[in-house]
């Protein structure tokens, strides 16, 4: 999985806490001006690379090289990245100005340029005119944006950022999704940014890394991993899936929910058991006689933009998105096209979705 | 009459844990020798004290120990506290309360047992420096008042400090690596100005705490007196009211130090 011009590429990275595996053979690479998103679930280990990456964690085995140099012995204040933590760590007996020029005072650089830089960097972040408040007066957003700016003012060629937008309101968490991408075009850094919030991931990242219990479950752009998740714990993290199970009869012939679908995907040899993923939206309702399989409304709820509907079908319940409502109680066909019928291999794992 | 009972109770309380400070306060400014009447009013005991040399020695050594100590135990107490934080937990709470002990311990235990073991060293010392052909025989004084208050100086400051720590961001340390700042640099440039109330508040305790101490003192040193320990003798070949106006300054100096102490925490706990 390593690759020779990526920026960063980690390799076999193993870790352990106590007697709990953190990661369990981590293989990544992250390209220069990559905005890659580490999502998965509270506990999942992505919290961990990022600090790993940092160099406030040092793994159990495994190499992380930056340009082709393994930096595992390189402590965290000598690399070549900086981080904007989960809540902010500002320096609070510092004021705002000093919080942003801590890293170049560091640097020793002229107090002529670390003035501009600030300057600028307050610009970025529109907080301008702020210089002289102290950091507990700011709002947590406003912190946010001095953390970010501490952070970028170093010119790092990497930066870290872990789950920095978890303790926003949603309208103001939505704003800084996009300030936050705006700026890494605009600078032309690598992000790696740690979530649990897949909508924020699919919003922000060119590369999702989907993680679970320590181990990468999918790698590959937003819309790769929405539409075709490579196992059940994907298609379930990312949005609402209809996961059941089926066997493959043949290559592009699955069959499962009592009917036989055509679909396009092929390889997984004739009469294999396979977990069969079709998203909400991707479920057309029709009438009663021409769908290829029959079921019952049982329940609807109106979600705003679409209807969310449960059909009974047998004995899986079906969730279906749709704009057009169908009242309970009625009798519905379903019908889906080949393209949307996703199928996976079996996880050893159980997935009782 | 139940309110009467209340408030009759409150001032009884009172006047049993006031009264004879007041008492004494009012004495040492009578210009009477008498404690049965008064003279008139006199400052003439408070004019003898400062004239006292063994009183003024008293004083100076008082404040010596109490400044060296209180020096002393804020820098060990803060680093101890530095370095439990950064523990793991199991092996953080064992060490915070066996720091805890020493306060708890009756104070004559603590003298006794430090006297002992400094007369112990000291025997050893002896032995070694005869057998050497050098014979030393050290004795209880200023050196052994001031380990005995660094000694028991040091949990004050590890205690008022360690609050401070818990409530600090745990990634703020970890921030300043970030930034470029190396690890003793960022222990001086970030953790400390954010623990520094706790801190002073550490320091200002034990400066109280050795100021008045007696018991510890007067089991470590038996050639040096701090002015508790003169208070005391004086006290036993008959008092002199300047005693009185001895007490009353150390009473003063105390009061005044507790409250500063209870107003900063008072402070921390709004803000």
């Amino acid at each position: 999985m390593s690759r020779e011009n990526a920026l960063i590429n980690l390799i076999g990275i193993h870790k352990s806490f106590d007697e709990t595996k953190a990661l369990d053979g981590i293989d990544l690479f992250i390209d220069k001006r990559e905005f890659i998103t580490l999502l998965g679930p509270s506990g999942c280990g992505k919290t961990t690379l990022l600090r790993i990456i940092g160099g406030f964690e040092s793994p159990d085995e495994g190499q992380l090289l930056f340009e082709g140099k393994d930096i595992l012995d390189v402590p965290p204040f000598k690399r070549p990245l900086n981080t904007v933590f989960q809540k902010y760590a500002l320096f609070t007996h510092l004021n705002v100005y000093d919080n942003i020029a801590f890293g170049l005072k560091l640097k020793k650089l002229p107090k002529a340029e670390i003035e501009t830089r600030i300057k600028r960097m307050l610009q970025l972040v529109k907080m301008t005119g702020y210089e002289k408040r102290m950091v507990d007066q700011l709002s947590g957003g406003q912190q946010q944006r001095i953390a970010i700016a501490r952070a970028l003012v170093n010119q790092p060629e990497v930066l870290l950022l872990d789950e920095p937008l978890g303790a926003l309101d949603l309208k103001l968490r939505r704003e800084m999704q996009l300030e936050l991408k705006q700026m890494q075009q605009h600078l032309g850094i690598t992000f790696v940014y740690v979530t649990h919030d897949q909508e924020e991931a699919l919003t922000m990242s060119d590369t999702v890394v989907v993680m679970n219990e320590g181990r990468i479950q999918q790698i590959g752009t937003p819309k790769r991993i929405y539409d075709e998740p490579e196992n059940a714990f994907v298609a379930n993290f990312i949005g609402e899936s209809n996961i059941l199970s089926g066997t493959m009869i043949q290559d592009e012939l699955v069959s499962f929910a009592g009917g036989e679908f055509e679909c396009v995907d092929s390889g997984f040899g004739e009469m294999q058991p396979v977990d069969v993923v079709i998203r909400p939206e991707d479920v057309m309702l029709v009438g009663e006689d021409v769908g290829q399989l029959t079921g019952e409304v049982t329940s609807v709820l109106f979600k705003g933009v679409h209807y969310e509907m449960m059909v009974q079908v047998g004995d899986y319940s079906w969730k279906v998105h749709s704009t057009t409502m169908q009242p309970a109680g009625s009798k519905v066909g379903i019908t889906i096209v080949p393209f949307n019928i996703h199928i996976m291999h079996k996880e050893e794992s159980s997935h009782e979705a | 009459m139940r309110k009467f009972l209340r408030g009759g109770y409150l001032g009884l309380l009172l006047t049993f844990l006031y009264a004879p400070i007041v008492v004494m306060i009012v004495l040492s400014f009578n210009a009477s020798k008498s404690r049965a009447k008064w003279g008139g009013f006199s400052l003439q005991w408070y004019q003898k004290l400062f004239t006292d040399t063994a009183i003024l020695d008293a004083l100076w050594l008082t404040l010596r120990v109490a400044l060296i100590a209180t020096v002393v135990a804020t820098i060990l107490g803060t680093l101890a506290a530095i370095g439990i934080h950064a523990m793991k937990k199991k092996r953080a709470n064992v060490l915070m309360s066996v720091s805890y002990l020493p306060m708890t311990t009756p104070d004559i235990v603590t003298g006794v047992s430090l006297m002992l073991m400094f007369v112990f060293v000291f025997g050893l010392v002896y032995r070694v420096s005869v057998a050497i052909g050098h014979p030393v025989q050290l004795s209880l004084g200023f050196g052994t008042m001031l380990m005995a208050h660094i000694a028991f100086d040091t949990p004050y400051v590890l205690f008022s400090v360690m609050p401070k720590l818990k409530q600090m961001n745990v990634n703020l340390y970890e921030a300043a690596l970030d930034l470029g700042c190396p690890p003793l640099k960022a222990v001086r440039k970030v953790i400390l100005p954010e623990i520094m109330p706790g801190v002073v508040t550490g320091a200002l305790l034990s400066f109280t705490m050795s100021l008045d101490d007696f018991v510890i003192s007067y089991f470590t040193s038996t050639t040096d007196n701090n002015l508790s320990m003169i208070i005391y003798s004086a006290a036993r070949r008959g008092i002199d009211p300047s005693i009185y106006a001895l007490s009353t300054l150390m009473f003063l100096a105390v009061l005044v130090l507790l409250i500063i102490i209870n107003k900063r925490s008072a402070l921390e706990n709004v803000s």
